[in-house]
C-alpha cells in the first residue's frame, strides 16, 4: 500500500453498515449502560471523537504515528511451510505481532491518546488482561508525557510478570485488583471506578471494542486499519480477497479490526475464535458467543457468561487476553445476523497450534492468537490449495514464555 | 398515591426529612436481613433501600462490593431479595422498600416478570444504577405498569437538559449522587450539593434524596437541612462487615448509628 492513498482510506468509514446508531446500538446490542455520573463525560468524548474524525490534521498525525512509531503497514506473510504441512488452503498471516509493543493493541492506544491530548486530559487510565493493552497504553503515555495508571487483576499480574515490569519501566503505576475473580473484568470495574472519581482530568483508554458508546465504535475505527491494509495487500499480492478471515475473540478488537472492512464482501467467510478453555461442556471457558446469552455488563448489552440469576461467572482460558466474560457488541450483532461465525478452541488445541507455528515458521504467536491458528489448522484441510485463509496474527508470544513453560512443567 | 409518595407527603407536612438506610440483602447472611430491616425502621428509617447483590458492582466502592460478595457466597438471587420483601411486608405495610442494584439480574429475570413479582411482594421502587433513561425505553413503562416507581440518579456532571429529562422520567423521588466517585467516598462538599439541589428543584417537584459520603450524625444533619431525604449506605454496611460473625452486634450498632442520625436530622 502506498502512503499517498492512506489519508483517503482513513477518512472513509470502515464498511457501510451504518452502525452503530446515534446512541451506540448495533441492533439490540451495545448502547450506554452506565451510572449517571459518566453520561455527560461520555457525551463529551463522543463529541470530541466526532470532531477529531472530521479533522484531517488528526488523521495526518495518526498516520505519521502509525508509520514512524508503530511501523505500519504491517506485512502479510504467506506461511508456506505450515500450509504445505497441513494441506488444503494457503495460510496467510497479517503480522500485527510486528507492531511496536508486539500486538495490535497499539493501533488503538495511539488513537485514544491523541484524542486525550486534544481534550486536554493529563492522566491516562487503562485496564489490562494479558498486559498487552496495558503496555500499549503505558507506551503512548510515556511518549506524550501523561500520567498513567493501569488496572490489572491479581491473577493476571502473577501470570504476566514480564508485562507488569514493562509497564513499570515505562513509568506507569500498575494497580493489582483483588476483587471478584481478580482478572480482566475486575480490572475493568476498577478502572471505571477510577474514571468516575477522576473524570475531570482523566481519559480512560478502553482496550477493546466493548464498554459504553462510543468506545466500541471508536476502538473499531482505530483497529480497522488492519482490515483496510489487508484488503489492499491481498489484492496486490494475490489479485483477490481471501476466502476466509480468522481471528481470535476475547473482547474482540483485533477481530473487528480485520473483519470490518470486509463485511460488504459477501464471498469472504468470517470466523471468530473464542476460548473454549477446558472445553465448552465443562463450563470452564471464555466463550460467551458460543455458550453465553445476552445481558448487560460494562456499559453495553452483549453476549455474556452468566448464571441463571444474571451474575457474571468466572471464566477460564490459558490466555489472559481472552479470559473475559463478555464480548464487543458488534460481534454479538454479527453473530445474530449470521454475517460472522463464531467457534471455540480449547486450551490444549491452542497450545498445540502455538508450538506448530513456532516450529514450522519461526514465528512465536501469542496464546490468544494461537486460538485462531488452531481453528485455521482444522479448517484448511477441508479447502482447496487455491483458496486462502487470512489469520490476524494479533500478537507475539514473548509475554507467554512463563505460561507455556509451566504447561510443560518447567519454571523459567 | 404510592407508598413512597405518601411517606414524603407526610414528612413534608411534619417538616421532617426522610432517613433512608441502604443495606445489601443477604449480607452477611440471608437470615440477618429481615430482622435488620425491622430494626432500621424502629431506629427511625422512613424508607429502606435494599441492595440486590451483583457480581460486578461497577459504581460501588470496596465496602459495598464486599457486601455483595458476602451475599453472593450464600447465592442470594433477585428472587430471594423479592421474597425478603414479601416477608417484610407481613408485619410492615407502611415503610417503602426500594430495590437498588444493577440491570443484569433484572434482564436475566425479564422486565415484566420482575415487575410483576416485585410488585406482588410489596416492592415500591427500583433504582438501577446502570440504566439511564436513554436505555429505559422498555424498562420504565414495565415498572410503571406495575406501580413500581423507577428511581433515577442525578450526578454533579448532570447538566440542565439531562436533569429535565431524568426528572420527567422518574417517579417517587430522585437520588442525587453528592460527589464524583463511588459509594463510600469521603470528599463531600455541602456547598456544591446545595447549588446543585437548587438547580434540580427548579426542574421538578419530586423529592430529592442525597447519598454518597454521608457517614455520621453530623453529615446527616447537615444534609437534612438541604435535601428531602438522606441516604446512608457504606457507613452501615461497614458495621456489618466489622461484625459479620456477630450479626446481633451489627444490628445494634446500626440501630444506634441510625438513631443518632435521626435525632440530628430532626434537630436540623
Amino acid at each position: 500500500m502506498s502512503i499517498d492513498n492512506v489519508s483517503e482510506l482513513e477518512l472513509s468509514p470502515p464498511a457501510d453498515t451504518g452502525l452503530p446508531d446515534q446512541r451506540g446500538h448495533f441492533g439490540r446490542f451495545g448502547g450506554r449502560f452506565v451510572s449517571e455520573t459518566l453520561m455527560a463525560p461520555l457525551d463529551e468524548l463522543t463529541r470530541a471523537y466526532a470532531a477529531a474524525v472530521a479533522d484531517p490534521a488528526f488523521w495526518e498525525e495518526m498516520e505519521r504515528d502509525r508509520r514512524d512509531y508503530v511501523g505500519r503497514p504491517s506485512p502479510i506473510y504467506h506461511a508456506q511451510r505450515l500450509s504445505e504441512e497441513i494441506g488444503g488452503a494457503q495460510i496467510l498471516l497479517k503480522r500485527e505481532d510486528l507492531n511496536h509493543t508486539g500486538a495490535h493493541k497499539v493501533n488503538n492506544t495511539i488513537g485514544q491518546a491523541l484524542l486525550a491530548k486534544r481534550m486536554g486530559k493529563t492522566r491516562i487510565i487503562a485496564e489490562t488482561g494479558a498486559g498487552q493493552h496495558g503496555v500499549a497504553s503505558a507506551t503512548v503515555a510515556a511518549r506524550l508525557g501523561l500520567e498513567c495508571v493501569v488496572y490489572m487483576g491479581e491473577v493476571d499480574v502473577a501470570r504476566q510478570e514480564a508485562n507488569v515490569y514493562r509497564m513499570r519501566l515505562l513509568g506507569a503505576r500498575v494497580e493489582a485488583v483483588s476483587s471478584g475473580s481478580k482478572t480482566l473484568k475486575d480490572a475493568l470495574n476498577e478502572a471505571m471506578r477510577d474514571w468516575v472519581t477522576n473524570v475531570d482530568n482523566t481519559f480512560y483508554i478502553i482496550g477493546t471494542v466493548a464498554g459504553p458508546h462510543p468506545y466500541p465504535a471508536m476502538v473499531r475505527d482505530f483497529q480497522a486499519v488492519i482490515g483496510r491494509e489487508s484488503r489492499e495487500q491481498m489484492l496486490a499480492m494475490t489479485g483477490r480477497l481471501p476466502d476466509v478471515l480468522m481471528a481470535c475473540v476475547g473482547g474482540g478488537s483485533n477481530a473487528i479490526g480485520l473483519f470490518h472492512p470486509f463485511l460488504d464482501d459477501a464471498d469472504v467467510r468470517i470466523i471468530g475464535v473464542e476460548a473454549a478453555g477446558n472445553g465448552l461442556d465443562t463450563g470452564q471457558h471464555a466463550a460467551p458467543l458460543c455458550a453465553g446469552r445476552p445481558g448487560v455488563l460494562h456499559g453495553n448489552r452483549t453476549y455474556l457468561m452468566e448464571d441463571r440469576d444474571g451474575q457474571i461467572i468466572e471464566t477460564h482460558s490459558v490466555s489472559a487476553g481472552l479470559d473475559y466474560p463478555g464480548v464487543g457488541p458488534e460481534h454479538a450483532w454479527l453473530k445474530d445476523t449470521g454475517r460472522a461465525e463464531y467457534v471455540a478452541v480449547t486450551d490444549s488445541e491452542a497450545l498445540a497450534a502455538f508450538h506448530r507455528l513456532t516450529r514450522t515458521e519461526g514465528i512465536i504467536p501469542a496464546l490468544e492468537t494461537s486460538h485462531a491458528i488452531a481453528q485455521a489448522i482444522k479448517l484448511a484441510p477441508t479447502m482447496s490449495p487455491e483458496q486462502s485463509i487470512l489469520i490476524n496474527l494479533s500478537g507475539r508470544g514473548d509475554k507467554d514464555m512463563h505460561t507455556v513453560a509451566a504447561q510443560e512443567g518447567l519454571k523459567l | 398515591m404510592s407508598r413512597i409518595g405518601g411517606v414524603f407527603a407526610a414528612l413534608r407536612e411534619q417538616g421532617r426529612k426522610a432517613l433512608v438506610p441502604f443495606v445489601t440483602a443477604g449480607d452477611p447472611h440471608p437470615d440477618v436481613t429481615l430482622p435488620l430491616m425491622h430494626a432500621m425502621v424502629e431506629a427511625g428509617a422512613d424508607l429502606i433501600e435494599l441492595g440486590v447483590p451483583f457480581s460486578d458492582p461497577m459504581a460501588d466502592g470496596p465496602v459495598i462490593q464486599r457486601a455483595s460478595e458476602r451475599a453472593l457466597a450464600h447465592h442470594v438471587s433477585l428472587h430471594d431479595v423479592i421474597d425478603l420483601v414479601r416477608r417484610f411486608r407481613e408485619t410492615d405495610s407502611t415503610t417503602p422498600v426500594v430495590l437498588m442494584g444493577y440491570l443484569n439480574p433484572i434482564e436475566a429475570m425479564g422486565y415484566e416478570a420482575f415487575a410483576d413479582a416485585a410488585s406482588a411482594a410489596g416492592v415500591d421502587g427500583v433504582l438501577t444504577v446502570d440504566i439511564p433513561p436513554e436505555e429505559g425505553g422498555d424498562f420504565v413503562p414495565a415498572m410503571k405498569r406495575h406501580g413500581i416507581d423507577p428511581i433515577f440518579l442525578l450526578a454533579p456532571t448532570s447538566h440542565r437538559a439531562r436533569i429535565e429529562r431524568i426528572t420527567a422520567t422518574a417517579s417517587g423521588f430522585v437520588y442525587y449522587v453528592s460527589l464524583k466517585g463511588v459509594t463510600g467516598a469521603a470528599n463531600l462538599s455541602l456547598d456544591s450539593v446545595r447549588d446543585k439541589l437548587a438547580e434540580i428543584r427548579a426542574c421538578t417537584d419530586l423529592p430529592v434524596g442525597v447519598g454518597f459520603g454521608i457517614k455520621d450524625a453530623e453529615t446527616a444533619g447537615a444534609m437534612a437541612r438541604i435535601a428531602d431525604a438522606v441516604v446512608v449506605g457504606s457507613a452501615l454496611v461497614s458495621r456489618i462487615e466489622a461484625n459479620a460473625a456477630q450479626p446481633d452486634v451489627a444490628i445494634n450498632e446500626i440501630r444506634e448509628l441510625l438513631g443518632t442520625m435521626r435525632r440530628a436530622m430532626d434537630a436540623a
